[in-house]
């Protein structure tokens, strides 16, 4: 697996959020798909969208509950395709099958088409170990393989990047001379890289579904470079998570609907390249050998918890990444593993063991945008405060996201809150510190005007007015003006 | 609206209203009872749990949680002031206890009579025409939707409607008004960074509105909002919308 950064969250955030020109790139690119998805949405009516949503739904809420009928289905029909399905449960696993292809084939190159599932298995330093050339063919991945970086985004992999740093990338690594336009460096990737679909002894892809009945793997790219990766090597292999199946072709055609409209907010992309087994005597091209990796890697951790089962469900659209208050300021880096923004928030913690990724669920502010765009309709701040509740109350100090003083608060606020009296008496104590802290500042200095405090020194409240002020307790609370006036009133 | 069937609702005032901003909870009272509401105010309120239900602390949540079934047992309606208040009594206590058949028949029956202060003008006491509440406001105002309201109970037109038809009242439009303003509990002091980038998008929003009032449904959202506008020195008013409702509340 890939290194593993979760813990540095706050540190990253807070970097991140100060960098304009992230903030640039995530507005003109999550804002531009989101802006996108929903003209798409208007153009087929929220009425038609939300029944397609619906649908969707059904379909992985059947899928997921019965996992092992459809996984049992898939591998009858790729073998009597002719390919061949392994299983992973973990990187290691995955990786070593990959491995094995390699050494056996005498694999010397290989393309990739985008999988987030290789990212998540850290599959390209363990070929590249071994001797083997990897290029990612994606324009964006191929972009960060370059520039050794990792994906900020799930379909956008290298959306941190402005036009100006990939014409730097290119000058420097490639030797060319510096040139900011798009379609020629577009056309300098794609001049690199076609000779390598020829070159290459096994393409390997991600896969957005499988389809069960037909042991039909399913791409949809934008590019056609997942086509020439599935059909020019003589070997493909397909990497994916074993959520991803889908019973039957049928299904298919409800989420070539919602992924392309949800991802970029196009209608289809231009691509959808569909792979059952290896060629054929009849066909004309096509790799002798196929092979489907489907990997668990923690998910049946997901699948075994009923509340966090549904996160199985995700498409991987990245339209609750476009829409986060939260990921469209610090970007998908801070997040410090592979899949970022809510979605990534629930998954992370999963994959690479919740003691790492404590942090995650608590940065969100629990919205709901998230929900509200999921085409399969994924509540996904529910599954942020599950989470919390893990990480909260857990005998298991390793889960733990906040210090003993937070249980301790929490605690004190339910004690205070179940008593009015002490409330009465806590209120009042507030504010006779207000009378002192106006006379003399000491701890949570008030403004001219006594209204507010500002740049208060108490833990909790000074990160609060580091840059708000806070308003301060007035005279009278509204128990007291009820019991005082309002109650006598009602004619 | 018909004056002669005599409506009973009880306040669930909130905490923040409560100790943070009591003149809220006047307005709330001062425009039902012109509207023809009997108000009850069950004294032994305090907070609904959302904030350490929020944080994780589930346990804790049910305490303060359960002290709320209790107090609210008999009453016909319940109005809140705040949808994030609601959504708690109304959404999340269905949550805290979904394992608990007892209580869940009593969250249940609470959650169908729980009503956010805007929603039981418009859906229960009909009010067509803000008029009605005898309001009128000079001057500019927009709106700003919490996520909660918006999110979790599908609250959208009915402070809209509302607003609009406060005579003297002039709406701007508030660009990117359904974001959240950056508060979301105790996320403003985990991750202050992040709350205050929010909280300054929502404060150059609410300042190219040109609105001289920025209107909402829950006061948390204003104490983010208006702390951050009110450090950076802007005249811009932060009110609960049944402040604009109540003539008397200026």
């Amino acid at each position: 697996m890939p290194e593993i950064k979760t813990q540095n969250f706050s540190a990253a955030s807070a970097e991140a959020i100060l960098d304009p020109k992230l903030r640039r790139a995530l507005d003109r690119v999550a804002e531009g798909f989101h802006v996108a998805r929903l003209d798409r949405i208007e153009e087929v009516t929220q009425e038609t969208w939300d029944g397609w949503k619906d649908q969707a739904r059904e379909i992985k809420v059947h899928t997921i509950e019965h996992l092992d009928y459809y996984l049992d289905l898939l591998d009858k029909n790729v073998t009597a395709a002719g390919g061949h399905l392994h299983f992973a449960k973990d990187a290691d696993e995955a990786n070593e099958i990959v491995a094995h292809i390699v050494r056996t084939r005498n694999i010397k190159i290989v393309t990739k088409s985008k999988s987030m599932v290789s990212e998540e298995l850290g599959l390209n330093p363990v070929l590249e170990a071994m001797g083997v050339q990897v290029w990612e063919t994606d324009l964006g991945e191929y972009i960060i393989q370059l520039a050794e970086e990792t994906p900020s985004h799930l379909v956008a992999p290298a959306l941190h990047k402005s036009k100006e740093d990939v014409a730097a990338l290119f000058s420097e690594k490639l030797g060319i001379p510096y040139d900011e336009d798009i379609y020629h460096m577009a056309a300098t990737a794609r001049m690199v890289l076609r000779d390598k679909f020829m070159e290459a002894d096994l393409g390997i892809s991600g896969a957005n579904f499988v389809v069960a009945e037909t042991g039909t793997l399913v791409i949809i790219t934008n590019e056609g470079n997942g086509r020439l990766c599935t059909s020019a090597p003589r070997v493909h292999i397909g990497i994916t998570g074993m959520e991803k199946v889908i019973p039957s072709m049928q299904d298919l055609s409800t989420f070539l609907r919602l992924l392309p409209r949800s991802a970029t907010g196009q209608r289809i992309t231009s691509y959808v390249s569909m792979t059952t087994g290896p060629r054929r005597s009849e066909d004309e091209d096509g790799p002798e050998e196929f092979h489907l990796i489907l990997v668990d890697n923690g998910r049946s951790k997901l699948l075994a918890d009923p509340a966090l089962r549904e996160s199985l469900y995700c498409i991987r659209c990245g339209a609750c990444l476009n829409i986060c208050p939260v990921y469209s300021r610090i970007g998908g880096h801070a997040y410090g593993w592979v899949y970022p923004g809510p979605i990534g928030a629930v998954v992370s913690p999963m994959l690479v063991g919740l003691p790492k990724a404590k942090e995650l669920p608590q940065a969100s502010s629990l919205c709901g945008a998230c929900r509200e765009v999921c085409p399969v309709n994924i509540d996904i701040p529910k599954m942020l405060l599950d989470l919390r509740k893990k990480t909260a109350e857990s005998p298991d100090s390793s889960l733990r996201s906040a210090p003993e003083t937070e249980r301790i608060l929490a605690r004190l606020y339910a004690k205070l809150m179940s008593s009015p009296r002490l409330l009465k008496m806590a209120v009042k104590f507030g504010r006779f510190t207000q009378k002192l802290e106006r006379m003399t500042p000491v701890f949570s200095p008030l403004t001219q005007d006594g209204k507010w405090i500002r740049n208060a020194h108490i833990p909790i409240l000074s990160r609060w007015t580091r840059s708000r002020d806070l308003p301060t307790l007035p005279k009278q609370t509204f128990h007291e003006l009820w019991e005082k006036e309002l109650s006598r009133d009602d004619s | 609206m018909t004056a002669n069937t005599k409506i009973t609702a009880d306040l669930f005032v909130t905490c923040v209203v409560d100790q943070l901003y009591p003149d809220v909870g006047v307005s709330v009272v001062r425009v039902l009872r012109r509207l023809g509401v009997s108000i009850g105010f069950p004294g032994d309120q305090t907070c609904c749990g959302q904030p350490v239900y929020n944080t994780g602390y589930s346990h804790q949540a049910r305490i303060l949680a359960k002290r709320v079934l209790e107090q609210f047992k008999d009453s016909e309606y319940v109005v809140v002031p705040s949808g994030s208040c609601a959504a708690t009594l109304r959404v999340f206590y269905l949550e805290i206890f979904a394992d608990d058949p007892q209580l869940l028949t009593e969250a249940k029956a609470l959650a169908a009579k729980t009503y956010e202060f805007s929603e039981f003008l418009v859906n229960v006491l009909k009010v067509e025409d803000a008029a009605d509440c005898g309001a009128s406001h000079e001057g500019t105002v927009t709106y700003h939707p919490s996520c909660h309201l918006l999110r979790e109970l599908g609250v959208k037109s009915e402070p809209q409607k509302l607003l609009q038809s406060v005579p003297g009242l002039e709406q701007k439009e508030l660009e990117g008004a359904e974001i959240c303003c950056g508060f979301g509990g105790t996320f403003s002091v985990k991750f202050p960074h992040i709350s205050e980038g929010m909280v300054t998008d929502k404060v150059a929003n609410v300042q190219a509105s040109g609105a001289d009032t920025l209107v909402s449904c829950d006061m948390s959202c204003l104490m983010n909002i208006g702390g951050s506008l009110n450090r950076q020195e802007s005249n811009i008013k932060v009110r609960h919308l049944a402040q604009i409702l109540d003539v008397e509340s200026e």
